[in-house]
């Protein structure tokens, strides 16, 4: 654990990516089995268990300090694990015979089996034989709150340099393999044969699509693009495929690989044939779409009651196709794919499952008119749940990430954008015991690679039941406090998103971003869209641009 | 609390010092009939407003403004200033204060030796090691049976540069508390040392700067890390050659030095350098290749304080003594009573109180965090 722990405390300082990634494939490689596989699946999120809440921590430090010391102490440090981890006061274990600290996987595989009553002696015996830096880990650890600026794909990759691979390769067969991963490391050392996925229904790293700037247009021949409409949906990946008994499994994977397939338990059976969908999840009533605040009543749901789903029937859909049946489609250009696409929709042959219509268009004015007007390009009754069209290169391949000039994206509204919630203030009057006014930023090239930098405030916007759910979110995800105001995890893999709404743009010397934005509101809560598909400070400064040229 | 609060001077003491001669530290004999019989700790230590005075002995321990005469506990700046009347310190200090201010930092200047005792009237005045920096001692004052030590700043860990701390039992003890919170523990300082060794060897492409303050903290870091064994050349920083070579002349064996001035970028890579913490933030550092930035301090502890700093490396490295050290030498001291200056009184204060003692804070000012405070001296730099 104490291993694990220097791990941890290291990687949370280096701000450089090559440099985590050296500390990693270090660590991975000098670290044994199975303490490697598990610090893997800690830091690629892949471990669970119950989580201890923040008040067990706070109930072990007051029976063991003077509250006063620890009053202080607190105060001084900011963090909960943090003050406990470094106040904990040293136990004299009696003899010579000191047990020796826990190793992770005896930390983790006890935490798994561990009953709730069990838990504070569990707790209060590993921090009695552990240093401050192993504490502050195993804190972090069982509150769930280990924020090192790690993504699961950085780690990922750390694992691939072992074996000189491709990290993209143990992407493909992650979702087969389990904690702690010995028949991955024993592949990257060369020990035994690649681990074969047995997961009948994987998850495909997402391809994502660039804004579009009206510079970008003068480099781009209309004859290369295959134009559709962009939903205001849910992005989703619908997976189906033979398990060794030959029977179908079906599973549902929001853009980030989380498995949602209990949330939507009424799209299961419409996923009859095996392959995997790229698609927009949308709620359809008497086969119109409806708008996002519709479908935002079926999210973060933890019970599906046959009313819910009555009352917003869900529906899929498709633009794309990255497996038929046995098939990887991946490689293959996105005209031809389209082409799959279309004739699996037709033998799937369910009212559930529809095909994205493309929109055709001669030339650039004319995209820009259908874009202007969906209704009368072909959206139909649907335009009002259109946000955009996407342009897709007839060529490219499904890329996972955000490969350049691929796909574009071209919203309607421009002067939406996703900005990342950084910190949140109480509000007034009967707002005061709520956490409503945010301050929300922008990814920007800071010294140490990307950083989000603050571009505006919002106070309203959301309606009373987001109010609810942020505050929830901002409380359980506070990373500091100064005063009134908290500092809420804002990470490339951890934070929310909110889609701000705003009225127009000014540069502004006094704020840090160089922009200032008016009347900004949040338009809508991002619950499905990590930090790190947030917009960056150079779309607001070529909006900036558009608009003074204006 | 009476009197304890800073006051004005009193400048009604008759006794005056002679410039340059050894004898000025015998003060002339005044009537201290009113001081005799029913003394208490305030009469014979008080802070005003340029530091802890001591009105029978006619001295203070390190004034912050210019006094008559001073009794200076180490060569740190907060504590050692210029411009006063007489000085009396360690060898080591007053030779500090004279490589910071030049020839003409006092009028007059006296060394003792640790342990000899100086009469100045009815007060006895004793100098005993402080463990904080080469020369630094803690100010025994006594009159009669009662005995107050000022210690100034000091630790009780470990370290190969100057003598170790001693306790001097007392009545009154005056303690620092930059370190006043149960967070601060130091541990080990070879085991950080072992933390930048396992770093060099990890990133051997790649520079490590090492900001250390110039006085103490940097020679402990370089003798610790000659001490894990490590006898590559170690760089310095234009500002901290003067101090370092002094050590070594004081009989401090540091192992090969060198200047950094003057290397180039690429010869860098895979060693050490040090440096005053406020370099290792500024352009100073484009000379390095991809640095990885240290920093040793007991500040160091705590995260949102490294990264506040830029930190890449925190070394929990600490010259003061942590919680466990202050709450230690206070118990064995035996004083019934203590008095808490500079950092975290309140917290240390409260302690006391929950162990019976005696306790109140001191509000002097002017003394802090010596690393917060380092600035890299103009001309010091010498273009490094
Ligand atoms: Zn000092």
């Amino acid at each position: 654990m104490n291993r694990f722990a220097e791990l941890l405390d290291r990687l949370a300082y280096e701000p450089g990516r090559n440099n985590k990634l050296k500390l990693l494939t270090a660590y991975l490689r000098d670290t044994e089995d199975p303490d490697r596989g598990y610090a893997l699946a800690a830091l690629t999120g892949a471990l669970s268990f119950k989580h201890a809440k923040p008040g067990l921590i706070r109930d072990l430090i007051m029976e063991r300090t003077d509250p006063v010391l620890f009053g202080f102490s607190y105060d001084y440090v900011g963090d909960l694990s943090e003050t406990v981890a470094l106040m904990w006061p040293k136990v004299a274990l009696a003899g010579h015979n000191n047990p020796p600290p826990p190793t992770l996987t005896e930390v983790v595989t006890r935490l798994r089996t561990l009953g709730k009553t069990e838990l504070p002696t569990q707790l209060a015996r590993w921090l009695d034989e552990l240093d401050e830096t192993g504490r502050w880990a195993l804190l972090k650890l069982v509150t769930g709150a280990m924020r090192i600026g790690i993504s699961a794909r950085l780690a990922k990759t750390a694992a691939a340099a072992l074996g000189e691979k491709d990290p993209h390769e143990i992407e493909l067969m992650w979702p087969g393999l389990a904690p702690p991963y010995l028949d991955l490391f024993a592949w990257l050392e060369g020990r035994a044969e690649k681990p074969v996925n047995r997961d009948p229904a994987p998850f495909r790293p997402v391809m994502l699509a660039h804004a579009i700037e009206d510079a970008d247009f003068v480099n781009l021949d209309p004859a290369d693009f295959i134009a559709e409409w962009k939903w205001d949906g849910i992005r989703v990946q619908a997976v189906s495929g033979r398990d060794e008994r030959g029977h179908l499994q079906a599973r549902l994977y929001s853009r980030t690989g989380e498995d949602i397939t209990k949330s939507f338990p009424d799209l299961l059976p419409s996923l009859h044939l095996p392959g995997a969908i790229d698609g927009e999840l949308l709620v359809l009533r008497d086969g119109r779409v409806q708008t996002f605040n519709v479908l935002q009543q079926r999210l973060n749901r933890k019970v599906v009651s046959p009313k819910l789903i009555k009352d917003y029937p869900i529906h899929l859909r498709a633009y794309d196709l990255l497996g038929d049946d046995e098939n990887d489609l991946r490689e293959l250009p996105f005209e031809e794919r389209r082409a799959h696409l279309e004739s699996f929709i037709k033998k799937l042959a369910d009212p559930r499952i529809d095909l994205s219509p493309t929109v055709p268009f001669a030339d650039w004015p004319a995209l820009t008119a259908a874009r202007a007007d969906p209704a009368g390009a072909g959206a139909g009754l649907d335009a009002e749940a259109v946000e955009g069209v996407m342009l897709k290169r007839r060529d490219a391949p499904y890329l996972p990430g955000r490969p350049k000039g691929q796909w574009w994206k071209w919203k309607r509204d421009p002067h939406i954008i996703d900005a990342v919630l950084m910190y949140a203030q109480r509000g007034h009057g009967k707002r005061s015991s709520y956490y409503s006014d945010y301050t929300f930023g922008v990814w920007t090239n800071g010294d140490a690679g990307d950083e989000l930098v603050p571009v505006g405030k919002a106070y309203f916007g959301f309606t009373d039941e987001e109010l609810l759910q942020i505050d929830r979110f901002v409380r359980r995800n506070t990373t500091e406090k100064f005063g009134p105001v908290r500092h809420v995890v804002h990470e490339p893999d951890q934070g929310l998103v909110l889609e701000v709404a705003f009225e127009g743009l000014q540069r502004s010397p006094r704020h840090k971003s160089g922009v200032a934005m008016r009347f900004p509101r949040i338009n809508r809560l991002r619950w499905d869209k990590p930090p790190r598909e947030a917009d960056r400070l150079e779309t607001l400064e070529r909006m900036l641009k558009s608009v003074t040229a204006n | 609390m009476a009197g304890l609060g800073p006051g004005t001077e009193n400048n009604a003491f008759s006794g005056r010092w002679k410039r340059g001669s050894r004898g000025a530290w015998v003060a002339k004999h005044r009537d201290h009939t009113a001081y005799i019989g029913g003394m208490r700790p305030q009469d014979i230590l008080m802070p005003v407003a340029a530091g802890l005075c001591c009105k029978p002995g006619g001295f203070h321990i390190d004034p912050v403004r210019p006094v008559e005469r001073a009794i200076i506990t180490h060569g740190h700046s907060d504590h050692a200033r210029a411009g006063h009347g007489a000085v009396l310190a360690t060898q080591e200090t007053l030779d500090m204060m004279r490589l910071r201010y030049g020839d003409n930092f006092a009028g007059s200047t006296q060394a003792v030796r640790y342990g000899e005792e100086i009469r100045l009237g009815d007060i006895k005045v004793k100098l005993h090691p402080a463990g904080h920096v080469l020369g630094s001692a803690q100010i025994a004052v006594s009159c009669k049976d009662l005995c107050i030590v000022a210690s100034g700043d000091y630790k009780d860990a470990r370290d190969p540069t100057c003598a170790p701390f001693e306790i001097v039992p007392c009545d009154v003890f005056i303690t620092e508390a930059t370190f006043g919170l149960p967070v601060f523990r130091h541990g080990n300082a070879a085991d950080e040392v072992k933390k930048l060794l396992a770093s060099v060897a990890l990133f051997p492409e790649r520079a490590h700067l090492v900001g250390a303050y110039s006085l103490g903290k940097a020679q402990r870091v370089i003798a610790l890390l000659r001490e894990a064994g490590y006898d590559a050349p170690i760089y310095l920083h234009g500002a901290m050659e003067k101090i370092t070579r002094y050590y070594e002349s004081r009989g401090i064996a540091l192992g090969d030095l060198r200047p950094v001035r003057g290397m180039k970028k690429a010869e860098l890579a895979g060693t050490i350098t040090l440096a005053p913490p406020t370099a290792t933030s500024d352009i100073w550092t484009r000379r390095f290749l991809d640095p990885v930035t240290a920093f040793a301090s007991g500040w160091m502890r705590v995260r949102a304080r490294a990264r506040q700093r830029g930190v890449e490396l925190p070394l929990v490295i600490s010259d003061h003594a942590d919680w466990d050290g202050l709450t230690a030498t206070i118990g064995l001291t035996g004083a019934g009573e203590v008095w808490v200056t500079h950092g975290q009184e309140d917290a240390l204060v409260h302690w006391c109180k929950t162990k019976g003692l005696a306790a109140r804070p001191l509000d002097l000012v002017g003394y802090g965090d010596e690393e917060e405070t380092e600035a890299v001296l103009e001309g010091e730099e010498g273009g490094a």
